[in-house]
């Protein structure tokens, strides 16, 4: 089954007739993924990559059936466009802009609560199913169809995972890119209870990084489902950032971080209380999570 | 963004934060005229630097005469700070900020900032404040109270007696404040909310709040953190950027959209992508050695942007040895990684020991690429022989100039 997104997953694009989404839909398209409408308020009524173009998101949901939107949009309209994707009942959203601007997301984290959509980013390189449905801009060439569930904060560890457990040949059941931003969408809880409960996953990757607090909240799920009694599989983890010097900000990770939180040790130890193997550096992790599968 | 002191007091004083009286300095001379305007008899002295940990590194002084106003100017004007937070490089001190002593019967805390854990705004308090918190709350993380607020349910900005303002009046009682501190300090924490939406701050931080011995409240330090992300929304407050206080290359790197952060070791980063860059630190870490910067090209980078970044690395003298390690995406093509290097090679020469290892989208192409314009380069397969190979260079290349 693997999660989120599969082979008939129908998907539309908010902001598909921009140059990048157009580049990046057209990739989706020849991997496979049944894209089926375009947004692009004032553009309703055309055409685009041959798939007809509607003004806003409703429009589109009702006329296509969608059930996930792909948010390809300038940081300034991100917020409005996830919204609007949430008031319109789409399950599940991706969000690629990078740089959307933390209060927005703050807003827009509050209006999920109160629905029943999903949000995966902003700053996410998308989620991927292998060979059944791209939606992102991720490369769709290394990934493979397999037994390994993929959560990453970080776009290029998350292809570097992806590499590592093709060449193991675990291959991957679905990679889910988080993003890298404070405020977020989907966190690596929600991303490792789907894993565990999908019969195609045998083990989870959660790739974290310094800064926040998204592996310390997965290493409390992973114990809290274990003293449940739920079964669980095995769970690797790698953080990134150990050799990082403090209060700088090093791209979006290991940002302000208040009271020296969301260091590389707190992180790691957490993880390992709650029984993930870590992966000693981002070249092993394909090959830790084969042997933590032995 | 982090703003300099000076400028958080006044940006925030139009929102009720009360700030000592103050002026800002850049010769000793005015300094003291800053000192007399100001009027008291003892000033704190404070150097201006876009960087935490200043008190600790002497670059806060107190003077109980205008003459020592102008004599701790002029040995902090010009000087360089180094803090636990500017690397071994320490930044340059331009101005001073001159400003009246508050005697404080009791240091508190008070933050405001992006909770990322419940991805909401909140308050961070503690009734004991003054720069060794950092220290006291490792050793006691119930030192540190929060209160989150709800967006939905709007800011705490209703009449008293209002639900929101029970959250605030619990937070005055966990700064340890009663009576009419308490209430000061509700109205300061509503000021401050207002102020944070409306600048798009992601932290405002006062450390120490000072209660006085007459019960008044008084920020005595602040920082201020602006979400970039959001400075599109704010021109007037990207006019308060620094150009003095960052570094030349840093700059320069942000003018092509570089994520680029000079570090102090000896080998030269260029990597694809903040988690792989971080990754790329550890293996070099791991291996012995030490990066002379943190370099993210984002995956939108042009083969202009990537020259760029590459000469950034090439040019900086404390460099011995350069690893560039790409993961080639869905947009950012090994190729176009490939021809940036070439580029900057062509233009600048190649002096030390060139490490890559490239991986996914037209890897084969950028290795033809390279070979082909005989830019001297060694592939590594994976990167932790990457990084051994450029430690190896690296430690080779000391070794080779100590002999010299």
């Amino acid at each position: 089954m693997a999660i989120l997104v599969h082979g008939e997953t129908k998907v539309i694009c908010q902001g598909m007739t921009g140059a990048q989404a157009t580049f990046h839909c057209e990739q989706a398209i020849a991997y496979g993924t049944k894209l089926v409408a375009g947004v692009t308020p004032g553009k309703g009524g055309g055409k685009h990559l041959y798939l007809p173009v509607f003004d806003d998101v409703a429009a589109a949901v009702a006329a296509t059936g969608a059930e996930v939107s792909l948010v390809f949009v300038p940081p300034r309209a991100a917020a409005d466009a996830i919204v609007e994707a949430i008031d319109a009942g789409v399950p599940l959203i991706v969000c690629v802009t990078e740089r959307v601007p933390v209060l927005d997301m703050v807003r827009v984290k509050r209006r999920l609560e109160d629905s029943t959509s999903r949000l995966i980013g902003p700053n996410s390189p998308g989620v991927i199913t292998p060979e059944a449905c791209k939606i992102g801009v991720m490369p769709g060439h290394i990934h493979f169809p397999g037994r390994i569930g993929i959560a990453s904060r970080s776009a290029s560890l998350a292809y570097e995972a992806v590499a590592q457990t093709t060449a193991n040949r675990l291959g991957q059941s679905t990679c889910v890119g988080i993003g890298g931003d404070p405020v977020h969408g989907m966190g690596f809880a929600d991303c490792l209870e789907l894993f565990l409960d999908d019969p195609e996953t045998e083990g989870v990757l959660l790739i974290g990084e310094i800064g926040g607090a998204a592996e310390e909240e997965a290493a409390a799920f992973l114990s809290a489902r274990k003293a449940a009694g739920a079964p669980t599989k095995p769970v690797v983890a790698y953080i990134a950032g150990e050799d990082a010097p403090t209060g700088r900000r090093m791209g979006h990770a290991g940002t302000v971080n208040v009271f020296g939180k969301g260091g590389a040790d707190d992180k790691i130890a957490a993880l390992r209380a709650a029984g993930a193997v870590i992966a000693e550096s981002a070249a092993e992790i394909g090959a830790t999570m084969r042997r933590a599968l032995r | 963004m982090y703003v300099h002191e000076f400028q958080a007091k006044q940006l925030l004083s139009g929102y009720g934060v009360p700030a000592p009286r103050g002026a800002v300095a850049r010769t000793p001379e005015a300094a003291r005229d800053a000192a007399r305007e100001i009027g008291g008899d003892a000033w704190a002295v404070k150097a201006q630097i876009l960087a935490g940990g200043r008190g600790k590194a002497g670059g806060v002084k107190i003077a109980e005469s205008l003459d020592a106003v102008a004599t701790k100017s002029r040995e902090l004007l010009g000087s360089t700070l180094v803090t636990e937070q500017t690397g071994a490089a320490g930044r340059k001190v331009a101005s001073v900020y001159i400003e009246e002593r508050v005697a404080a019967a009791r240091e508190l805390y008070l933050a405001i900032l992006v909770d990322r854990a419940s991805g909401r705004v909140a308050f961070l308090t503690s009734a004991e404040g003054g720069e060794d918190i950092e220290a006291a709350v490792a050793r006691d993380p119930a030192r540190i109270d929060k209160l989150v607020i709800d967006p939905g349910v709007g800011p705490p900005g209703g009449p008293p007696g209002d639900p929101d303002d029970a959250g605030l009046r619990a937070a005055a009682a966990d700064l340890g404040l009663d009576g009419a501190a308490a209430q000061a300090a509700v109205a300061l924490m509503r000021g401050l909310y207002q102020a944070f939406l409306e600048l798009d701050a992601s932290l405002i931080e006062i450390n120490p709040l000072a209660l006085t011995e007459t019960g008044e409240l008084r920020a005595v330090d602040v920082k201020l953190n602006l979400d970039d992300n959001a400075l599109f929304r704010h021109p007037e407050l990207e006019a308060l950027r620094d150009p003095d206080d960052l570094d030349p290359t840093e700059m320069e790197a942000a003018r092509y959209e570089i994520n680029y952060v000079k570090l102090d070791g000896d080998i030269g980063c260029m990597v694809n992508g903040a988690g792989l860059a971080l990754a790329t630190l550890d293996a070099i870490g791991r291996a012995g050695g030490a990066a002379a910067d943190f370099m993210d090209v984002r995956p939108v980078a042009t083969r202009e942007q990537i020259a760029t970044g590459f000469r950034l690395v090439l040019t900086n003298p404390k460099v011995k040895a350069i690893l560039v390690n790409v993961f080639g995406g869905g947009i950012l093509r090994c190729d176009t990684i490939a021809e940036g290097i070439a580029a900057a090679v062509r233009a600048h020469g190649l002096q030390v020991p060139l490490i890559l290892r490239l991986a996914g989208t037209n890897m084969e192409i950028a290795k033809k690429t390279l070979i082909g314009q005989s830019v001297p380069v060694t592939f590594a397969d994976d990167m932790a022989q990457a990084a051994e190979l450029v430690v190896r260079a690296a430690k080779a290349g000391t070794a080779r100039s100590g002999a010299a």
